[in-house]
């Protein structure tokens, strides 16, 4: 074996509780540091599944984020107007099937084109406000989950019964329906509908379960007053975390208002950003701790061991040697320490992944936990890295020990 | 008709070397020291207690530097700002025995002795627990070869000690005291060894000692006053 090696192996090893105390001080780091790092990943993507791609990524309505241009200005140095509003006077996108041929050309996505509209459902002398979504059932496919989170029929039974609609699987429990009931739908003029139930939709989100309903767009349409109008576009890309760029570009090319996920979720992503640093911050914390263990021990064996460096330097060893042996110690300590905190780690995320978790808000679930190559190796460098500094300041004054004082000491 | 004698390199010189210590108030260890100790020689420095016996070993042995003068090793002058520089040749050329054996306590005898060698590195695995056995075992240690320093006596200790000091095959063999923590047994069989060596293999011994009968035993004695050599005998 290595002479130095062999050395420090032999000195971490006559120290052996403190040692595995210093050990398993860098074990928890890495540990806990993997199982945060798993479950803030797995949080995170567990947000993006459930919320975000379950949805279309951007939604363009026919709202501007201006005020439409004034002549006045043409003619005026205008200071203000007052009263403008952002709302279109005629609502709907203009040529929306224009602008559907027009993403198609360059967007790495999906389009499908939706009407919006609020109606009041009524069944069995029971009402409860809803928001009708007017889809196109062979577009809709490409830009949400809709057709997955169906739990009874299609969405091509839109297509079997005259003004056939989906709901909400709460929606209905609260109302008493079921698939094949006749429902009321009053549009907010005061239009009724009667409607065919003809599937129940479960996505998961209690709020989206308890006041969502999807018609063909005809009937949406009808609801909304409008023949032909379009409202709404659904958008779903290729590269979820280019939304925001993507939507800047829809907006800037058709005027209309095209809000990202990220956009419509920005408190929540601010939030996880806040908790990412905070997460950071707490690991950060935990390993520095264990670096100062590692500290502790190279500096006490550094100390015990200063007789044996004056001889090892009498016989001839250099600085270099022995500033060596006691700097692979910290890193035989940084190791094995890394070893067991990534079994650790394992072993907490299995149990954590084991923990059902309750919302009122959701369905019940299990924590999510994402398992990752890179959170070990990371978790593993930085308790490396953290070992080998903490070990170098006792090694340098290891090696800088004059052995005529300590043999004179010691005679 | 005139006989040309052979002319050899001392393999240690000191010229004018002076040690001094301490920042504020200064401390003469050695002073205007110059000394020769010439291969095959047993060199024995006497002196009383705090006279600079030790100090003056250590500055032949390369473990100190001078605060002024210089050193040669086999005639070549040693660099005194290159502890790099002074570690090679006290692994190659010196051997140190010290009053305490300062073995290293987790390792066994055997190990102890292979040290040098392996920090040397310039033989196989095989031939350095070879060379390390058969030190041993000429020291009469073969039966405690695998023993760890604690279950030895003192003066198995001692001669491990001497072991480890011979295991690169030094020219110089550098003795502080070696006997000191010894009973009378254990002080013969050490000086023995320290004599043998000078006769068999015509290594020099370099020991320092306030046994004055020890030091009668070498083949050149120096004494060493507050820091100066005062009388040299042979």
């Amino acid at each position: 074996m290595n002479l130095v090696l062999d050395i420090a192996l032999t000195h971490v090893r006559s120290r052996l509780r403190q040692t595995f105390v210093g050990l398993m001080g860098v074990a928890m780091g890495v540990g806990f540091s993997v199982m945060m790092a798993a479950l803030m990943e797995g949080s995170q993507r567990d947000f993006v599944n459930q919320l975000v791609d379950a949805l279309p990524h951007i939604t363009m309505s026919d709202e501007r984020r201006e005020p439409p241009r004034q002549p006045a200005e043409d003619v005026y140095q205008v200071v203000a107007y007052s009263g403008l509003s952002t709302m279109a006077t005629r609502p709907g996108i203009k040529n929306p099937y224009a602008i559907i041929a027009s993403l198609d050309s360059w967007l790495d996505g999906a389009v499908a084109p939706s009407v919006q509209a609020r109606a009041v459902i009524r069944y069995a002398s029971r009402d409860t406000a809803a928001n009708v979504t007017g889809i196109d059932p062979k577009r809709e496919a490409a830009v949400s989950k809709l057709p997955e989170q169906l739990r009874q029929g299609t969405l091509k039974d839109l297509h079997r019964a005259s003004n056939a609609i989906i709901l909400g699987d709460r929606l209905a429990e609260k109302i008493g329906a079921r698939v094949g009931n006749t429902i009321a739908v009053v549009s907010g003029t005061g239009r009724v509908l009667s409607c065919t139930v003809v599937a129940l939709v479960h996505s998961g989100i209690s709020q989206s379960d308890e006041t969502q309903a999807f018609t063909l767009i005809k009937t949406a349409q009808i609801l909304a007053g409008q023949t032909g109008i379009v409202n709404a576009m659904r958008i779903r890309v290729a590269g979820i975390m280019d939304a925001r760029q993507i939507a800047e570009r829809i907006e800037a090319q058709s005027g209309y208002k095209s809000v990202s996920w990220q956009e419509a979720n920005e408190d929540l992503i601010s939030a996880l950003e806040i908790r990412n640093f905070i997460m950071y911050t707490v690991v950060g914390a935990i390993l520095l701790v264990a670096s100062f263990g590692t500290y502790n021990i190279i500096s006490t064996i550094t100390h015990e061991k200063t007789r044996d460096i004056a001889i090892l330097k009498s016989l001839g060893f250099t600085e270099r040697t022995v500033r060596s042996i006691f700097l692979l110690e910290a890193l035989i300590i940084g190791l094995a320490g890394t070893v067991l905190g990534w079994l650790l780690g394992y072993a907490l995320c299995s149990a954590l992944g084991t923990i059902e978790f309750k919302s009122p808000f959701m369905d019940a679930t299990r924590l999510p936990m994402y398992y990752s190559p890179t959170h070990y190796l990371l978790a593993g460098l930085v308790a490396l890295a953290a070992s080998a500094i903490a070990g170098y300041l006792p090694a340098r004054k290891a090696a800088s020990v004059h052995p005529v004082e300590i043999i004179r000491g010691a005679s | 008709m005139t006989i040309q004698l052979p002319v050899t390199t001392p393999l240690i010189e000191l010229r004018h070397v002076t040690k001094t210590i301490g920042d504020g108030v200064e401390t003469t260890l050695v002073r205007d020291i110059n000394m020769k100790i010439e291969p095959g020689e047993f060199v024995a420095i006497t002196g009383p207690s705090g006279s600079g016996k030790s100090s003056l070993l250590y500055l032949l042995g390369l473990l100190d530097v001078p605060t002024s003068g210089e050193v040669l090793m086999q005639g070549r002058a040693v660099p005194a700002n290159s502890e790099t520089e002074r570690a090679r040749l006290r692994l190659k050329l010196l051997g140190f025995v010290f009053q305490f054996h300062f073995l290293l306590t987790e390792f066994s005898a055997l190990t102890n002795v292979t040290l040098p060698m392996r920090a040397l590195g310039e033989l196989s695995d095989r031939a350095m627990k070879d060379r390390a056995l058969h030190l041993l075992q000429s020291l009469g240690l073969q039966s405690h070869a695998h023993k760890l320093p604690g279950q030895l006596s003192g003066g198995q200790r001692q001669r491990v000690a001497i072991a480890r000091a011979l295991a690169n095959e030094p020219q110089i063999i550098l003795a502080d005291e070696p006997t000191g923590n010894l009973d009378s047994a254990s002080s013969e069989q050490v000086l023995g060894v320290l004599r043998q060596l000078v006769d068999e293999t015509k290594r020099s011994v370099v020991m320092v000692t306030h046994d004055m009968a020890l030091a009668a035993r070498a083949d050149r004695h120096v004494r060493i006053v507050d820091g100066r050599l005062v009388d040299e005998t042979t």
